[in-house]
């Protein structure tokens, strides 16, 4: 059974410095407040996971407290670049940050082979790329029935996996409903296990399509409505289209973003 | 505007090397004639769009790359192919949306969706298992054999490598769907001699180069510009220009062609736009 914690608890609780964390959701239930958390008690040295960084890690990484990145595609969606995300990589600001890159392929199959507790996922992939160059997190291996040779992809196995959910209940049973993503995986391959939720409900009604994970495979659960803004909970929200569009001009200039950062996130008194 | 690209953004705000002298390409409009011979004022933009749609008339299904990939294969359901199934990396199998989604993961894909999958199952089980006819991806760098590339671009000695978003979905779809589209506006800056960094396998070295590598799909059959549409010559699978739009000539299409570009013995022009599909492509991109 999963304790339900406010979001401040939570974060404090499940994330530490150096730790290695996986925030999912893809596009989709991305838990934009608890990145939000994690800025305001500056939690630092991170490494962190997602698939597509998108805002969420824009913001988490222009604050200077993110030291790798594990992802396979770095952009703002339907808008152009994560400029954070950029200045990071092209010139270092706020600091260097060190790359791990994979296809969205490899990502999927590298939390699978986590959450199923194997050393590495095998897939047909990367073959005749130069992606295979830049990671140490990728090989080969030969079929032991057909002799083909396949990509072998190393699992991930974050500290913490963060995601955010439409419901819990009260024993902490989590249910999402939508595009849910590799939010299942990245939350079974995960040490600690953070979910926002929507709300908490006194029963879980059924919903087509809808992913369940037991109170008892989770951490933590904290009630945070509106926590995926500006990403969105299906039945709860639309995608704030106009605030990813906004975030360009506001992420391109680094004052702009740091003063952003100090009016939206981290001045005293400031939530969500 | 919508037309921003997605999972493989261009590099134009990269200021990557390459120079053609053209302004913006949706700022220039082009006179054409539709089947009737009533001249339809269109942009490029809208040509390529136009066409890219009219590429998936044999589709049945189609994996979509947000931006430019994702327009034209909405604007075929609304015109030529009416069934297309639409799938998303996000999950959503059989999209049906009534406006252009801003990004692969917006609301109503899922909701419009005959089903919706995770992430894992998506690529593993649909993707990689070869159920998708076509891929239809954008660029930012391509080369003579359709090699694309979405990773890094290099800006010189002096600068630090320009960062790309990088590979998404692309190096999959591109390796196991049937048969891949392309769309990209057509300048030196794109069309390139030689990629800075393989994001996902065309034609790689040339003819024969997928079977070595074991790419399970037939790959890029056809590259749709603003300016023209290049097809991979059947015996080296080098890129060759097969198609002008209309008022375009290829001495244009070589001078934002990075590489020197060959022609078919044959060059046809395309179809201008009729007025059923701009007035479709409008209503797509105003709703």
């Amino acid at each position: 059974m999963a304790d339900i914690r406010t979001l401040p608890e939570a974060v404090a609780e499940l994330i530490h410095d150096g730790d290695a964390v996986a925030m999912e959701g893809f596009t989709h239930l991305i838990p934009f407040a608890a990145a939000h958390e994690v800025i305001r008690q500056g939690i630092t040295d991170l490494t962190l996971i997602r698939m597509t960084p998108d805002v969420i890690y824009d913001q988490l990484i222009g604050a200077g407290l993110a030291r790798k990145l594990v992802f396979s595609w770095g952009g703002n969606p339907g808008v152009g670049s994560l400029h954070r995300f950029r200045d990071a990589v092209e010139n270092g600001w706020p600091r260097p940050l060190e790359l791990d890159e994979h296809s969205h392929a490899g990502m999927a199959n590298r939390y699978a082979a986590g959450a199923s507790g194997l050393p590495f996922a095998v897939l047909r992939g990367y073959r005749g790329t130069d992606i295979p160059r830049r990671t140490d997190t990728l090989a080969t291996v030969t079929c032991p029935f057909t002799g083909e040779e396949l990509a072998a992809v190393a699992a991930l196995n974050p500290d913490v996996t963060v995601i955010h959910a439409q419901q819990a209940d009260r024993e902490g049973n989590v249910q999402l409903w939508g595009l849910t993503g590799v939010q299942k995986e990245a939350a079974l391959a995960a040490r600690r296990a953070l979910v926002t939720v929507e709300e908490i409900v006194d029963e879980l009604r059924p919903r087509p399509g809808a992913i369940v994970l037991p109170g008892w495979a989770i951490t933590a659960v904290a009630e945070v409505p509106g926590g995926a803004h500006p990403s969105y909970a299906a039945g709860y929200s639309v995608r704030d289209n106009d605030f990813y569009q906004a975030w360009d001009p506001i992420s391109r200039d680094r004052e702009r973003f740091t003063a952003w950062l100090r009016e939206n996130i981290t001045r005293e008194g400031t939530q969500v | 505007m919508r037309e921003e690209p997605g999972p493989v953004a261009d590099g134009r705000d990269l200021g990557a090397p390459g120079r053609d002298g053209r302004g913006p390409a949706g700022e220039r409009e082009r006179s054409g004639e539709d089947g009737r011979g009533v001249p339809a004022a269109c942009t490029p933009d809208e040509v390529m769009t136009v066409n890219a749609a009219r590429a998936l008339a044999g589709a049945r299904t189609c994996f979509v790359g947000i931006g430019l990939p994702s327009t034209a294969a909405n604007l075929a359901r609304r015109t030529c192919r009416p069934d297309l199934v639409l799938i998303y990396e996000s999950g959503a199998l059989g999209a049906k949306p009534t406006r252009l989604p801003l990004s692969i993961g917006d609301g109503e894909l899922a909701e419009t969706a005959d089903a919706v999958v995770s992430v894992p199952e998506m690529f593993n089980y649909w993707l990689q298992a070869g159920r998708i006819d076509v891929g239809f991806l954008g660029a930012a760098q391509l080369d003579r054999f359709a090699n694309i590339n979405t990773t890094v671009v290099n800006r010189g000695p002096d600068r630090p490598e320009g960062r790309l978003p990088g590979a998404g979905g692309a190096p999959e779809i591109a390796a196991s769907c049937g048969e891949v589209l392309i769309v990209l506006r057509h300048s030196t800056r794109n069309f390139v001699d030689r990629l800075d960094f393989v994001t996902s396998v065309g034609h790689g070295a040339g003819r024969g180069d997928r079977e070595r590598l074991g790419l399970r799909g037939r790959g890029p059959v056809a590259v749709i510009t603003d300016l023209g549409i290049l097809r991979p010559d059947p015996e080296s699978a080098e890129l060759l220009l097969t198609d002008l739009h209309a008022g375009v000539t290829v001495e244009q299409v070589r001078a934002a062609t990075g590489w020197p570009l060959k022609t078919a013995d044959q060059v046809s022009v395309t179809a201008p736009p009729t007025p059923a599909e701009l007035a479709a492509l409008r209503a797509l991109r105003a709703a």
